[in-house]
């Protein structure tokens, strides 16, 4: 597996503008005879298409909701990064490259994190431009506010619907080129394959979700952009159709799978009700800074009214374990700490299999503080929404909170062009292990999906292409043997799925599934859970191939087919996922290796033997993958220990 | 946290595909949390028809939290069902009464053919959106965004149209079937900004002849739209398309294109 | 047609019938006053000069006509839009008013046909078109007593009993029929009066609630003058009730 990072030399800000000058380019007269396949709508995938059909390439765009406005990017609530220095704060590239890199624990890229940062400014320029609305002072200047403890305000933001306004933005500009006939767009339609012609990415397989047909869709690159792979988890704060279904499929053709282990817990989500259960919602973070975090100190407490439990048996654990940050300890260190109080039975809330997942969120102290008005100007949204969903008044009774899945920084490894290790593959935004490392900083999500849509495929696939000869551009022939074998794997594999004919619906598999990643490979992991953890997934995935039934066939739209399928990848791509923590011995940002701490319970890393890239090769369903490793150099920046004691 | 379970009968609407005609199919359903969601619900009853051999009710979803606008039923009566200002997937089992006998219908409108059970095609909508829904803009080609102050008042206003999620509820409510809510919120988030003077014109007439050509019924002023959308868009938008699409019609005329 | 243009000539024409309508009833209030002034205003109508009266009458046709037509089409188009409808039709909020323009409307073609009939060509009573009554000079506001006194003629149609008659106990039934288009008159313009500046633009959130308002003050209005008058004449209780000629007693028109 070639794992060359391909970083351009020199000076880290000189990297990408080096790197510009030195990428072939595309007659704009032959453009049009090349031809590209963007799996995925959202930031990075819509973003690219966008991009690429203006630049006068023939573009496919596929998604599998029925319109490309839908892709998850649209959820996101709190806000997009870039070092725009509009609040005159001491921002600038360089230190939003920093806090990447710290945030990250130290896992992620210099080159990579620093053109990040970079770009971050233009992505505000072209938004605006575009007619996002972002919020505004009164003087007409765009807004920011500091998010996830950075200690800047860089921040900005479209009330709580950042996400959804920056993909209106992006859908904007995709529509203007499908209606220029520019980029031709499928939606409805899964990609279960891709397809290569001498080793070379040239096009995929997909299903067309409303009548089953299985078509072949032939191009000179490919790129993948199909989101994160949370719902491995099966509750997550996730859209339900998200999943891992085609960066595993690419990977299952050879591109390597780089961190699947590093995952993301969010520590603000509404706890789980009951088994009906279908997602979790997160509530914004920005909560914790006036509400106060506690469980009981006894266990026979932990069903009552929280009124009747006295000051003196409420454990405001936060507060007591990390005085110096209390409330306001970051995602990984807080969520953990909620988990151990529930696994010693302190837990409150309702019985969900046999335990009470959930801590208190008190904002008595603050109505009392601050008066109830203030607290309603503050947060009454995300109290309604609180109380639509769980009927409880957070005024009058505490919030319950729980962690849950929320971001996944590993993904499909990509070289700094974010070409895969298949060569013509691509790979952008969630779906890829680029920028976050082992951890994520609030709103750099929305950030790295749109630089890499909209501003780094623009370049980096334009050099591929300009590698092919115009001659040979849009050649490929969907009648080659490497598409049929391709169709009738898929093909088969999904006859096989609707003839099983057994007991138990995908659902139920998938929340089999669920359970085992997250009371094993979810907040804290140990070898014996990693282990067993594999074991369990084993047994599961085979039960899952006897005994899984869907009704109806594969020829029309069938709800239970399309799970199934997400269903067979997640069962297989655990496993990886296991393999990797298992691999890891360390503790580092979102994965906690229980090994690996410091007697107060801080995360220990590695730095000698982990401060790199684990690249996994597929070797066989079943089979203990091939680990392949990128070193990481860190040139600019000093690696140290994080402390929020 | 509520304690008593819920047991209901549930109309659903059954059709195999586009072609196949529909009906309705009653199903008790029993013991549903009243915390669980609608959609959760559904899920259940999902289940249910599995276990027991049938084939799951289709539906389309996707974010479950009211924003991705893929989630869409009418629930007796009324799409996204009696809660205002939500989608379907924030309506909570809770707002029901034990024994009731539930109807759900797909969103029904010409331009929205049934594909299979409760799930709609709404690609007008993007039809729509092709026409003029964007801001002519070469991506990378952007001036410093603070070089141009938009006041708070506009850029509020603009986001107040923005926050549309195009479910399409508004043309499933309507009586007549139109899509004005849907295309004044999206011509006037645009038509409001700075940025969207150039093409603001033009903009009015490309929507609006696609929203036609899409096969949408005609305004006439009801306001059911705005009752049913999640979003609580206001009708003010639909006015504004008017008048811009007035204003377009003059100017064309007067420059001689007719 | 665009959906947009339908919308405009609806509410154009739509306005040009309101505005007649409020005129026609500040008119026919005056069947409160003396005989005079509603005889000489029907007879200064009748009389204007350079054929304005044709013209008005084309005016309000061509009203009527496109506002008919633009109806039926988006009638068809919109029942075209919605080939299927919901098995549980709840409205959300829509008034009455909103949903039951198109019924409305057409049973106001009904009556305004039945209308003309009535007073304007008396095909009703043929016999109303021998009733005539000299001036008294009373009501000289119109201008019409010196328009008579110049032509040398005193005796005019007599619109005031006309009216009182049509209107008495005997064709109670037509009274009901006007009160009762009158109503749905009321209920059409509830919702269109508003309606109307929407469909051109010319409304926001905070003129919603006013112009809704001020619909539903006109609507009343409407309602009131225009009913009071069927009903005055169906009680018999017309200030100048005495003054009502018998269709029995007429005056034949004096030749000068
Ligand atoms: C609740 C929530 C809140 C968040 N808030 C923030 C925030 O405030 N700030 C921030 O920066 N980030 C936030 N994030 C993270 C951020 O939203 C995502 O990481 C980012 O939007 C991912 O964008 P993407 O383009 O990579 O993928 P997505 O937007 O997930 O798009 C994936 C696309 O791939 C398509 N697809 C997937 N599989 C297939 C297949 N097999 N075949 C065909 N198409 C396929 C889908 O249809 C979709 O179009 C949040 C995430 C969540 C869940
Ligand atoms: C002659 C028979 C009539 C018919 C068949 C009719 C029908 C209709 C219909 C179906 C509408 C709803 C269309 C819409 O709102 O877009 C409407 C609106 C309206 N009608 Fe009528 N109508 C009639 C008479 C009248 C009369 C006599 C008046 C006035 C006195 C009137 C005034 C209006 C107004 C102001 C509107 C609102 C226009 C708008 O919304 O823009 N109509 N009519
Ligand atoms: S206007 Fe409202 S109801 Fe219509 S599509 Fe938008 S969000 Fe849905
Ligand atoms: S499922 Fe996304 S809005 Fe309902």
């Amino acid at each position: 597996m070639n794992l060359d990072p391909k970083i351009p030399d020199g000076p880290l800000e000189k990297k990408w503008t080096t790197a510009k000058a030195n990428y072939k380019l595309v007659n704009p007269a032959n453009r049009r005879k090349y031809s590209v396949i963007v799996v995925g709508s959202g930031l990075a995938g819509g973003g690219a298409a966008a991009a690429l059909g203006e630049q006068g390439y023939n573009v496919k765009c596929f998604c599998f909701q029925d319109s490309p406005r839908r892709a998850h990017s649209i959820a996101a609530q709190g806000g997009i990064n870039a070092a725009k220095n509009y609040q005159n704060d001491g921002d600038s590239v360089y230190r939003l490259f920093y806090d990447t890199i710290k945030g990250g624990d130290y896992r992620s890229r210099e080159g990579n994190v620093y053109r990040l940062a970079e770009v971050s400014t233009s992505i505000i320029d072209q938004c605006v431009a575009q007619g996002v609305p972002f919020a505004r002072e009164y003087g007409g200047m765009l807004d920011n506010r500091s998010f996830g403890g950075a200690q800047v305000s860089r921040t900005f933001y479209a009330r709580g619907q950042t996400g959804q306004q920056l993909l209106l933005g992006v859908y904007q500009s995709l529509s203007r080129q499908i209606g220029l006939g520019q980029v031709k767009m499928y939606n409805r339609h899964e990609m279960l394959d891709v397809v290569l012609v001498n080793g070379v990415a040239k096009g995929i397989i997909t299903r067309n979700m409303v009548n089953g047909k299985i078509e072949r869709w032939a191009a000179d690159a490919v790129v993948i952009a199909s989101g994160g792979y949370s719902t491995v988890f099966f509750l997550s704060t996730n859209a339900a159709g998200t999943n891992v279904s085609a960066a595993w499929r690419a990977h299952k053709r050879g591109a390597g799978f780089a961190n699947p282990c590093f995952t993301q817990i969010h520590p603000t989500c509404i706890p789980q009700e009951g088994e009906h259960q279908s997602k979790l919602t997160l509530m914004s973070e920005s909560l914790r800074n006036d509400g106060r975090v506690w469980a009981p100190k006894k266990k026979e407490d932990c069903g009552k009214n929280p009124k009747d439990i006295p000051e003196e048996d409420r454990d405001y654990f936060l507060e007591r374990k990390y005085p110096s940050f209390g409330n306001l300890a970051p995602r990984d260190i807080s969520s953990r700490a909620a988990k151990e109080v529930c696994d010693e039975g302190r837990g409150v809330g309702p019985v969900v299999a046999g335990e009470r997942r959930g801590v208190y969120l008190d904002f008595r102290d603050a109505i009392q503080r601050l008066g109830r008005k203030t607290i309603e100007a503050r947060y009454g949204n995300l109290f309604d929404m609180y109380e639509n969903i769980t009927g409880e008044n957070a005024y009058e009774r505490p919030m319950r909170i729980y962690p849950a899945p929320h971001y996944t920084m590993g993904g499909l490894w990509v070289d700094y062009n974010l070409m895969t290790s298949i060569t013509g593959l691509f790979a952008a935004g969630e779906a890829n292990f680029s920028d976050h490392g082992a951890n994520r900083l609030g709103a750099s999500a929305l950030m790295q999906g749109l630089a890499d849509g909209f501003f780094v495929l623009p370049y980096t696939l334009g050099n591929y292409l300009g590698s092919i000869p115009p001659g040979e551009a849009g050649k490929i022939d969907i009648n080659d043997p490497a598409f049929a074998d391709a169709e009738n794997a898929v093909k088969e594999s999904v006859g096989k799925l609707v003839s099983i004919k057994g007991k138990t619906s995908p659902r139920s598999l998938h929340t089999a599934l669920g359970k085992i990643m997250w009371n094993k490979v979810g907040m804290a992991r140990s070898k014996e859970s990693l282990t067993s953890a594999i074991d369990e997934i084993r047994a599961l995935r085979e039960r899952f191939w006897n005994d899984v039934l869907i009704p109806g066939g594969g020829d029309e739209l069938n709800i239970e087919l399309e799970r199934a399928g997400r269903v067979a990848d997640h069962l297989e791509f655990a496993e990886l996922l296991c393999f990797d923590a298992l691999d890891r011995n360390e503790s580092c940002g979102g994965h906690f290796r229980v090994e690996h701490q410091t007697e107060d319970g801080e995360a220990v890393r590695h730095d000698d033997q982990y401060a790199n890239v684990s690249v996994w090769e597929f070797t066989g369903v079943g089979n203990k993958p091939k680990k392949h490793v990128e070193p990481l150099n860190f040139e600019n920046i000093k690696l140290a220990v994080r402390s929020y004691k | 946290m509520s304690e008593k379970s819920l047991n209901l009968n549930l109309r659903v609407w059954r059709q195999k595909n586009a072609d196949a005609p529909g009906k309705f199919v009653t199903y008790k359903l029993d013991n549903i949390s009243p915390d669980s969601s609608f959609l959760e619900m559904l899920d259940l009853l999902n289940e249910q028809l599995i276990d027991s051999g049938e084939e799951p009710v289709a539906f389309d979803h996707d974010c479950r939290e009211g924003i991705c606008g893929s989630c869409s039923l009418t629930i007796n009566g009324i799409p996204h069902g009696k809660g205002r200002m939500m989608t379907t997937c924030q309506l909570h089992m809770r707002s029901f009464e034990n024994g009731e006998t539930i109807t759900i219908e797909p969103f029904r409108a010409q331009p929205f053919p049934v594909i299979r059970d409760l799930v709609v095609n709404r690609e007008p909508f993007d039809k729509i959106m092709q026409a003029g829904g964007f801001i002519d803009q070469r991506i990378g080609s952007a001036q410093d965004a603070n070089a141009l102050p938009i006041s708070k008042e506009t850029a509020d206003k603009a986001m107040d149209a923005a926050a549309c999620i195009g479910c399409g509820a508004c043309v499933a409510a309507c009586p007549n079937a139109s899509a004005m809510l849907f295309t004044g919120a999206k011509m006037s988030q645009l038509n409001l900004l700075p940025q969207g003077q150039p093409e603001r014109y033009k903009r009015a007439i490309n929507m609006v002849d696609a929203m036609d050509a899409n096969g949408f019924g005609n305004c006439t002023n009801i306001g059911e739209c705005e009752a049913a959308c999640p979003k609580g868009i206001s009708l003010d938008f639909i006015a504004m398309m008017n008048r811009d699409y007035a204003v377009a019609k003059v100017k064309r005329f007067f420059s001689g294109a007719a | 047609m665009t959906s947009l243009g339908k919308k405009y000539i609806m509410a154009v024409s739509g306005l040009i019938l309101v505005g007649f309508v409020i005129g026609h009833m500040a008119g026919n209030l005056q069947m409160f006053l003396h005989p005079d002034w509603i005889n000489a205003y029907a007879y200064k109508l009748q009389n204007l000069p350079y054929g304005l009266l044709w013209i008005v009458r084309l005016v309000l046709l061509a009203a009527v006509v496109a506002h008919i037509v633009t109806a039926m089409l988006l009638v068809i188009e919109n029942r075209r839009a919605r080939p299927q409808g919901y098995s549980v039709d709840k409205p959300i909020q829509a008034t009455f008013a909103s949903r039951t323009m198109r019924y409305s409307g057409v049973i106001l073609l009904a009556f305004i046909v039945f209308h003309i009939l009535h007073f304007t060509t008396q095909h009703v009573h043929p016999e109303f078109r021998d009733l005539y009554r000299p001036l008294e000079g009373v009501g000289t506001i119109h201008g019409a007593y010196d328009l008579l006194e110049a032509t040398g003629k005193n005796h005019v149609h007599d619109v005031y009993s006309m009216v009182a008659i049509g209107f008495s106990a005997q064709y109670w039934y037509i009274s009901l029929f006007y009160v009762i288009a009158m109503g749905l008159l009321f209920l059409h313009l509830s919702h269109g009066i508003s309606s109307m500046f929407q469909s051109v633009g010319l409304r926001n959130h905070t003129w919603r609630i006013r112009l809704d308002r001020a619909a539903l003050v006109i609507a009343i209005a409407l309602f009131v003058g225009f009913a009071s008058i069927p009903v005055a004449g169906l009680l018999g209780i017309l200030p100048y009730q005495d003054m009502v000629q018998g269709v029995h007693h007429m005056h034949p028109p004096t030749t000068p």
